[in-house]
């Protein structure tokens, strides 16, 4: 393993630049260490000016998405090692499609706002009175939805997205994803107040299914299947509107986003 | 202090900083297998829609007579037809392929608690295709 590895970083002001200019790092390479550390190095050593996001350092927070070598990566969940034979150089930049504020600090309020309007949190119509006690779930109501609740909002699906760099209105896979936790879960009603924005041509029928968003996905959530689940669940909600328009109950709309 | 009329670029300020927007090539899918093979997958409609015209001619010649058959079947076997047919045929089993493995990322179902795994449910659409295969090659071989 070389002793020490060059890192390639687009630097940006805003008061200063108009575009990004790549510079080049030397950092030592140490078995243990991952992307974040030579950037924590060269933050602390070389040049304290550098500026990107980091927080729990243990793939929890999401915050130290980047691209290295070109594939979105959580920075703290890739070993520099790995990178050692590629001729000493690992080029790290901030994630693709996002507006740049400094650095590799990428600017995320377009994804605050499309993660907001799939309304990512339990809708109730009806409250039951405390007196029954709390919402019990049995495991394969929890399995249902589980995996989609692994999502950090790392936005590493969205710098994998093709269809979100070419139609920035679209929602997204984070988004979709996240949105099918909730309609999936046995104690929300909501999935009929979701269904607008998801069911739109740019929310799930935006997506073309590269399937990007799966493979780069760090916690397994599978972005990619959440959308085309939810196209067929969709599509039959559709037809069955169509076929029945007044005969649809909020019991149905339910059941056909998936929370029986 | 000036100010910045309304097709000027804003000046940086400490609130609405300027943020770079990078620019998306529209050569985006050429730099990466993955984008690229979707992009293939994409293209790969157009053969399965040549393969749907080609079929139509052949319906159309049956319907016009024995001759216009034969000049059809002719054509059909002239080296360009051949070639186009060997990579339409490659690209619609890229394709096929493609939704098979698609089916168990829109369809989740369980056994006994279980999620089943993606293989067992693209199975049935392999199966039906071999036999399908099957029987066309019988019909058309025997």
């Amino acid at each position: 393993m070389a002793d020490k590895i060059t890192l390639e970083i687009p630097r940006y002001s805003p008061e200063r630049d108009t575009e990004p200019r790549f510079e080049a790092f030397e950092v030592p390479v140490h078995k243990e260490w991952v992307v974040l550390d030579a950037l924590n190095y060269i933050k602390d050593k070389v040049d304290g000016s550098l500026t990107y996001r980091w927080s729990c350092r243990m793939g929890i927070c999401g915050s130290c998405g980047m691209m290295v070598n070109g594939e979105p990566k959580l920075s703290c969940a890739t070993f520099l090692s790995s990178y050692a034979h590629n001729g000493n150089k690992v080029r790290v930049e901030p994630l693709r499609y996002f507006p740049v504020v400094r650095d590799l600090v990428t600017e995320l309020s377009d994804f605050l706002h499309k993660l907001k309007a799939v309304k990512p949190w339990l809708i109730r119509q009806q409250e039951p009175p405390l007196s029954e006690g709390e919402f019990l779930q049995t495991p394969e109501q929890l399995e249902n939805y589980k995996q989609f609740s692994m999502c950090i909002n790392c936005t590493l699906c969205y710098a994998a997205c093709p269809v979100v760099g070419l139609d920035p209105v679209f929602v997204g896979p984070a988004a979709i994803a996240l949105a099918q936790r909730y309609n999936k879960d046995s104690r929300d009603q909501g999935a009929e107040e979701r269904i607008a924005v998801l069911a739109h041509p740019e929310g799930i029928w935006g997506c073309t299914f590269v399937g990007e968003c799966t493979r780069v996905c760090p916690k397994h959530v599978d972005p990619a299947g959440a959308i085309q689940e939810y196209k067929l669940k969709a599509a039959l909600h559709w037809l069955k509107s169509f076929v029945t328009p007044m005969g649809r109950t909020t019991k149905d709309v339910r059941h056909e986003a998936g929370n029986d | 202090m000036k100010q910045a009329t309304i097709n000027e670029t804003p000046a940086y300020t400490e609130f609405h900083p300027r943020w770079y927007r990078p620019h998306v090539s529209v050569y985006w899918w050429l730099g990466e297998w993955h984008y690229l093979k979707f992009i293939l997958r994409e293209i790969s409609s157009v053969f399965v829609a040549w393969f749907v015209i080609l079929t139509l001619i052949q319906l159309w010649a049956i319907r016009s007579g024995p001759e216009s058959y034969a000049r059809c079947e002719h054509w059909i076997q002239s080296p360009v037809v051949i070639t186009v047919n060997v990579i339409s045929l490659c690209f619609v089993v890229f394709h096929a392929v493609t939704w098979f493995n698609l089916a168990p990322k829109a369809m989740t179902v369980r056994f006994r608690g279980q999620r089943l795994p993606d293989i067992l449910l693209a199975a049935p659409s392999y199966a039906m295709w071999i036999v399908a295969s099957g029987a066309v090659a019988w019909m058309v071989l025997r």
